[in-house]
């Protein structure tokens, strides 16, 4: 009977899973893994600077492909240092399937070297996780991980492999049933399909209220979005998450809702009688004051997660289903019963009133570079590419989601849930390696991107020509802004001293840095990043002090929205500096 | 700023989950790391196989967080079935107390007529010391407990509840 190690079964698994590409660094704990990739030609290996990088990469290939990513790392401090990426695509819903070494059997529980109980640390930042003690199961372990991390609401799949078990060979013959016991929602009840569609075809003032579900659902989820907004009417908000599933150019696009959001998407949430919430969480940061959120709407909440309905906002109509089905069949039904588009001109003009306050406008300047400038220049000069744009954590990230606009689903990838400074350069490399011809930006701040800046040599080693655009402030710019409005302009560490020079970082990489601070300068600075046919850090220095408005302070209500610096107090009651 | 307690409900959940590494530890690990209570929480196999386990969950929490902790357990990948006994209906909750008394004299036939009374049984006897095994609704327990404190009370051991549906239907 034939037989084959661990680490071979392992291989041959993922290849069958169609697996092209891991992200992953060496160690003591995974080298008959290694020696095992070595040995064959169908998975590349993408050998990154830190495992973090390996975790992000993967989550970057993830978003942008909706194929899995795959991480392999060795024990101990490997599996560690991947702990924060697997977390990050545990609040995102990414599906990551994250392979760690383990120390031998016998070992375990003895503090060998390099020891970490990986499974217990990633117990509750994962979907599933595993510690397989048998070559035999490996198979069917890896198997099941795959269909857990893809299917359902996606997430992260740890398995644990001590080094035994990929050394000792089983059986290859064996065919173990694989376990059919994890389940997950499809189709919506046509019950509540109908009466979603009849609120909202009798709705004076809907709303859709879109996540990152609907991207997570896959392509054609996105397209029933397009096709139900047209039948109802209805204007369309998203969350962080969710920006590209209906297009920014679209006619009835609102901009993103939240903390950060335009004021006619909040207006319109708070304002509105139906709204569906289409694969988003009323999260924190898109619902603001809790009892203040759109408090006389009908809430009709399709999410293929049922522990994320009624979780923070009571909803009337909830339906656990995949988004993207439960709006094919909201789309037939309405087709079904001949529902006209309803005629919402009232509710139209009233959006058109928040239009006018152009929330989104800023304070120009010829002297200096405006970081919102920074970004419509950038979106100017690239959209005809249709970029995928990464991003690190704060302003920049907010400024890139409000002034950079996005037509299609899996362009858009940003740490929404977990906020992980760092993110962005290994993200984009993910992204890069899943579309070698794409254009591929990574926008940053100065402090951000130092956090996993070591990636740079991997995006060197494989010829990536990622693009990485710093709005450099010199300041942790969302905490000076924190505590500038709720901190009385006490900055506390929020300095970003002692910057190394990007430019001179870039060359010694083996990249193009650039720099520019003149406004008039910048289209052909960006241009010249465009042309350049290889990785390139671009120092952009911006306005250092400028804030991100509009913003919902903490614990305010959406209709609270701070527009302009000005009408900022720079005090804050203890209750809101509880909230994060 | 201070912090302010919601008002809670005593429900108690049963779980039917793989009998695997871990699934206690997943369940629990979830309690804690999501700020739920567990009173007390009780499992052992249960199938012919030795393949599921059931587990017993005396928790607590206002409602909203109650169906909360139903959806968080039911997302759980080895967990297969989760039932609200509290919120299903009538049913029967038991449990089961080792109680340890030592004395002699007067309290020693006081902790004897008394554990008659609540039908608890002597499983061990010394000169001087009483075990009584005693089973029930966690109330009747409670009273016993706090009876045989005054009559000499040194250890007791508890096993939590289990719980089951009244009739033929199943949880």
């Amino acid at each position: 009977m034939p037989e084959k190690s661990g680490a071979e079964i392992l291989i041959d698994t993922l290849i069958e899973q169609g697996v092209d590409t891991v992200f992953g660094y060496p160690g003591g704990a995974v080298l008959p893994i290694y020696d095992a990739l070595f040995q064959q030609k169908k998975i590349r290996h993408v050998l990154v600077r830190h495992e973090a990088g390996a975790a992000h990469a993967a989550e970057g290939y993830a978003r942008s492909t909706g194929k899995p990513g795959v991480v392999l790392v060795t024990s101990g401090p490997g599996a560690t240092n991947a702990v924060t990426g697997i977390a990050d695509a545990f609040l995102d819903s990414i599906p990551l399937v994250v392979l760690t070494g383990q120390v031998a059997t016998n070992l375990i529980g003895t503090d060998a070297f390099q020891e970490a109980d990986t499974v217990g640390i990633t117990r509750h930042c994962s979907k599933h996780n595993y510690l397989v003690k048998d070559p035999a199961d490996l198979a069917s372990t890896v198997r099941e991980a795959f269909k857990i991390a893809t299917k359902g609401r996606p997430g992260p799949v740890v398995i644990d492999i001590p080094k035994n078990v990929q050394v000792a060979t089983a059986s290859t013959d064996v065919k173990r049933p694989t376990p059919s016991r994890f389940t997950f929602a499809g189709e919506a009840d046509y019950s509540e399909i109908n009466r979603a569609v009849e609120l909202l075809a009798h709705a004076k003032a809907p709303i859709l209220y879109t996540g990152g579900g609907v991207i997570n659902s896959g392509p054609a989820a996105s397209v029933a979005l397009r096709e139900l907004a047209a039948l109802s009417g209805a204007p369309v908000t998203s969350t962080l998450m969710g920006l590209g599933a209906y297009p920014a150019s679209g006619d009835a696009w609102l901009g993103m809702l939240g903390m950060h959001g335009t004021y006619e998407a909040n207006m319109a949430m708070n304002q509105c009688d139906v709204m569906v919430c289409l694969g988003a969480r009323f999260d924190d940061r898109v619902t603001g004051r809790l009892d203040a959120f759109s408090p006389d709407s009908i809430k009709i909440h399709i999410d293929i997660d049922r522990s994320s309905i009624n979780k923070t906002i009571r909803v009337d109509l909830p339906i656990v289903a995949d988004v993207g089905t439960a709006m094919r069949q909201m789309i037939d039904v309405w087709k079904g019963r001949k529902y006209k588009t309803p005629v919402l001109d009232d509710w139209w003009a009233r959006i058109a009133g928040w239009r006018a306050v152009d929330c989104l406008s800023y304070p120009g300047s010829t002297q200096e570079i405006m970081p919102q400038y920074a970004i419509e220049r950038l979106f100017a000069a690239t959209k005809d590419r249709s970029p995928i744009i990464t991003t690190e954590v704060g302003q920049h990230q907010m400024w890139a989601a409000q002034h950079f606009h996005f037509d299609a689903p899996n362009k858009w990838l940003t740490s929404g849930g977990l906020g992980t400074m760092g993110y962005g350069l290994p993200a984009a490399i993910g992204a890069q390696m899943g579309h070698p011809d794409a254009l591929v930006i990574d926008i940053a701040g100065e402090a951000s991107i130092q956090m996993n800046i070591q990636e740079m040599g991997t995006a060197t080693q494989y010829r990536l020509p990622v693009k990485v655009f710093i709005l450099n402030n010199e300041w942790m710019g969302m905490v000076r802004q924190w505590q500038e409005l709720t901190y009385e302009s006490r900055f506390s560490e929020s300095y970003s001293d002692s910057l190394p020079d990007f430019v001179a970082l870039a060359e010694a990489y083996g990249w193009k840095g650039i720099r520019c601070d003149d406004p008039g300068k910048l289209d052909d600075a960006i241009a010249e990043m465009l042309a350049y046919d290889g990785p390139v850090m671009f120092d952009c220095r911006v306005h250092k002090t400028s804030n991100c408005f509009p913003m919902i302070p903490s614990g305010a209500a959406h209709t609270d929205m701070i527009l302009h610096s000005d009408e900022v107090s720079g005090t804050m009651d203890d209750e809101a500096k509880a909230l994060v | 700023m201070h912090i302010k307690q919601e008002i809670t409900e005593r429900h108690v959940l049963t779980l039917t989950v793989d009998n695997e590494a871990g699934t206690l530890a997943r369940i629990a690990g979830m309690f804690t790391s999501r700020g739920y209570n567990i009173d007390s929480l009780t499992v052992a196999d249960i199938s012919e196989d030795h393949a599921t386990s059931r587990i017993t969950i005396v928790t607590r929490g206002p409602p909203p967080v109650i169906d909360q902790i139903i959806a968080q357990c039911e997302r759980l990948v080895p967990v297969h079935k989760v039932t609200d006994l509290t919120e299903a209906g009538p049913h029967v909750e038991r449990e089961l107390a080792l109680v340890k008394v030592s004395g002699v004299g007067d309290q020693r036939v006081e902790a004897m007529r008394m554990a008659d009374i609540y039908r608890a049984r002597v499983i061990d006897v010394t000169v001087n010391s009483f075990i009584f095994e005693i089973t029930g609704g966690p109330d009747k327990i409670d009273t016993f407990v706090t009876l045989m404190r005054e009559v000499g009370l040194v250890e007791v051991g508890r096993t939590g509840i289990v719980g089951l549906m009244r009739g033929s239907g199943t949880s």
